[in-house]
């Protein structure tokens, strides 16, 4: 089997034609054609044969706006978190075009189970970041209410998710609903049992399911090497359904990659596999420390590939922005950062009883006996103060 | 509308019976299809109400359960069949990670209303991991609830009443049990799910027991009351939560208590009724409470089981050392 032919025999689309109807085939293409890019790292427009997007001025400024912003949110965090605010936080530092691609891919009724990292498609799909932050200030386990953008609790067991992303999408299809689900998961989780189930399930009921895999490079410490002996997005073939690799680090490959592979769930042709090829600027998390396994020279090389600069070299090249739409950006930006900082250190701690909130929904004779002994525990606190208060008057 | 039927039957019906109430009720597990699972408790139900409702899976247990939250967070109210005891380990990272903890994770906003059913412990002289009690490592989790029937009337109501909650149950059938029958009111009122019950009277020594062991102290509290001793036995039938009121009452009267289950009796329930009880009647025990229950070894080989398991007379031997004291 050959790397080739399988990611011929991956593509969705049907178009195999050698010039784009945009009549960009002229311009060079670059890097490996196993590698859908639109956008060069150096800022290039090129056209792909299966992937064509075509996005107005407006749209491209957008997606600019979306990964700054999110870029400015996870600096905060990390800064927040050296500051003793939160307990950990994980970047999603040069992530920024594989999630805000996808993210912005989904439509409202899709739905979205992501890992930990996925702070950049919470963003698309309007999650207040400060919900985001609540389980890295440790005053809950996720607390936000999934359906109300369609975005799930951030998972921290690896790959659990994509099954939960799975059976959700048997759903979709039974109740015969025109929506698409994603899971988003890292190459380390490419190895976890849930993650080769999640594919078995989905090929087998047809589930209308997106696996989309950042693939970083790194999960901590191990490369991807250690995860699989054949690049990611082949192993959909052996499951029967297509995989594509994407570059991760250009937004408008990963919008349009994304957008045909929610098409193909959405239209009732499965799950599809798309590997955002990119890579993790920072830490794992922020106890992480990455100089002790990979080389400077490694993140330099990655670093040229930036995600925001290439599409401001694209936006500058064509025009499409001047200086009061970066100005605009740059005051957004720090708007957001004051917002998130006040808004954490102001985040109020949980009550001591909320240890026994929600555990169960019909709830349960054990929970309500512990509340009400802890209860009067604490009670016997301030009997004691009351009593002794009471003693110094006499 | 009283019908006598084996316990398998009634599961058999009391899954019918929900899958015609609602129709987000969906059975999901190995062949449970065509099959009518290997025990046959699904039987007919894949013809009568298709395989969109009952649903054949790939022999992945973690892919069994993480699809069933995934269902379940759409709305449906997945009824999972896990083949045998031994073979829920591979689902036990979603159920204990994942199932459990995902209402509590979304401060309520989300409920999941997942049942795992699971044909449990020994005695019908099979091959390792296919008689097995791990109940105690599913109650010790908070999120789980955890009901065992021990006749046929409770797995018709039981399994009921399991499906219509709204947080995660794990249904515990004690297969040595299915071809049992009783007799089962159709059209009664059920009890509440987590209530225990005085399966027997007495008046000089409690049994506490739940799923298989029930009977067998029926048949000791019988052969006791040869004796002159009167045994009182109280079915549990929940272990998550636990009714201690009921078993504290029954405490009270008799003086005494002996715990029996299956299961191995290091870190077992009986250690925690222990305690509990301990606590609550400590005024009132005449005897230290004891257990009766499997060793701290493997499940045996069958042709040992009925050595390892609890019997009449392991049963009486503890309750004439109860009432030595």
């Amino acid at each position: 089997m050959s790397v080739k032919s399988t990611a011929a025999g991956a593509s969705p689309a049907k178009g195999r034609g050698r010039t784009s109807p945009r009549g960009h085939a002229a311009k060079p293409r670059t890097g490996d054609p196993g590698l859908v890019q639109l956008l060069t790292p150096e800022g290039e427009r090129v056209e792909h044969p299966d992937y064509a997007i075509d996005l107005t001025p407006e749209e491209l400024r957008g997606l600019y706006r979306d990964m700054v912003l999110t870029r400015r949110f996870d600096a905060e965090a990390i800064t927040l978190q050296r500051q003793g605010e939160l307990g950990l936080w994980a970047s999603l530092l040069g992530q920024e075009a594989a999630q805000i691609g996808s993210g912005r891919a989904t439509r409202p009724d899709d739905y979205v189970f992501p890992t930990y990292r996925e702070h950049g498609v919470a963003w698309t799909r309007d999650v207040d970041p400060l919900n985001l932050l609540g389980m890295f200030r440790g005053v809950n386990h996720g607390g936000w209410d999934p359906n109300e953008n369609n975005f799930q609790l951030y998972t921290i067991v690896i790959g659990s998710q994509t099954l939960h992303a799975t059976g959700y999408a048997m759903g979709v299809a039974k109740d015969g609903a025109d929506a698409a689900v994603i899971a988003y998961f890292g190459d380390g989780a490419s190895s976890q049992g849930d993650v080769a189930e999640s594919f078995t399930f989905a090929a087998v009921y047809n589930a209308p399911v997106v696996f989309f895999c950042q693939n970083n490079q790194w999960a901590i410490s191990e490369p991807t090497e250690k995860q699989s002996r054949v690049p990611i997005y082949q192993r959909a073939a052996g499951y029967g359904f297509p995989g594509v690799r994407v570059d991760g680090n250009d937004v408008l490959a990963v919008l349009a990659v994304t957008r045909a592979a929610l098409e193909h769930a959405r239209s009732g042709q499965g799950p599809m596999l798309v590997e955002a090829f990119t890579y993790r600027m920072g830490a794992h998390t922020t106890t992480d420390d990455p100089t002790r396994y990979r080389r400077d020279e490694e993140r330099e090389e990655w670093a040229s590939k930036d995600p925001i600069a290439r599409l401001k070299t694209y936006l500058e090249r064509e025009g499409f922005a001047d200086e009061a739409f970066y100005a605009g950006i740059d005051a957004e930006s720090d708007a957001l950062a004051k917002r998130v900082r006040e808004g954490v250190r102001n985040m109020p701690n949980p009550g001591t009883m909320a240890i026994f909130d929600n555990v169960y929904a019909d709830g349960s004779a054990l929970v309500d006996e512990e509340r009400a002994q802890f209860a009067d525990y604490l009670a016997s606190f301030e009997d004691a103060a009351a009593g002794s208060s009471a003693g110094t008057g006499h | 509308m009283t019908q006598t039927m084996a316990v398998a039957k009634a599961l058999n019906e009391s899954l019918r019976k929900a899958l015609e109430n609602d129709p987000k009720v969906l059975i999901m597990g190995e062949d449970v299809g065509k099959l009518g699972g290997v025990f046959r408790i699904t039987d007919g139900l894949h013809k009568d109400f298709g395989e969109g409702r009952v649903i054949d899976t790939p022999l992945a247990e973690s892919g069994i359960v993480g699809t069933a939250i995934g269902l379940a967070l759409r709305g449906y109210r997945p009824v999972v069949e896990i083949q045998f005891d031994g073979f829920v380990f591979p689902a036990y990272d979603q159920i204990v990670t994942q199932l459990a903890k995902m209402h509590a994770r979304a401060l309520g906003k989300i409920k999941l209303p997942v049942v795992i059913r699971i044909p449990y412990g020994g005695g019908i002289g099979a091959v390792e991991h296919h008689s097995e009690s791990p109940e105690a490592l599913f109650a010790h989790i908070p999120g789980l609830k955890v009901v065992s029937p021990s006749n046929a009337s409770d797995a018709y109501w039981m399994l009921q009443q399991a499906i219509e909650c709204d947080d995660p149950v794990i249904f515990f059938e004690p297969k040595r049990r299915y071809w049992d029958k009783g007799e089962v009111d159709v059209s009664a009122l059920p009890g509440d799910l987590h209530r225990a019950v005085v399966a027997q009277q007495g008046t000089d020594i409690t049994l506490a027991a739940y799923g298989p062991m029930v009977k067998v102290c029926l048949e000791a509290a019988a052969a006791a009351a040869n004796e002159g001793r009167s045994l009182e036995v109280v079915d549990l039938r929940s272990l998550s939560p636990i009714d201690f009121d009921t078993i504290q009452a029954s405490v009270e009267r008799t003086g005494r208590l002996v715990v029996v289950h299956e299961a191995p009796v290091f870190y077992g329930a009986g250690a925690e009724i222990a305690a509990r009880i301990t606590e609550r009647c400590f005024y009132h025990l005449e005897a230290p409470v004891l257990r009766v229950g499997g060793f701290h070894a493997p499940y045996p080989p069958a042709r040992l089981e009925e050595e390892y398991l609890p019997g009449l007379d392991r049963v009486l031997d503890a309750v004439d050392r109860a009432l030595a004291f």
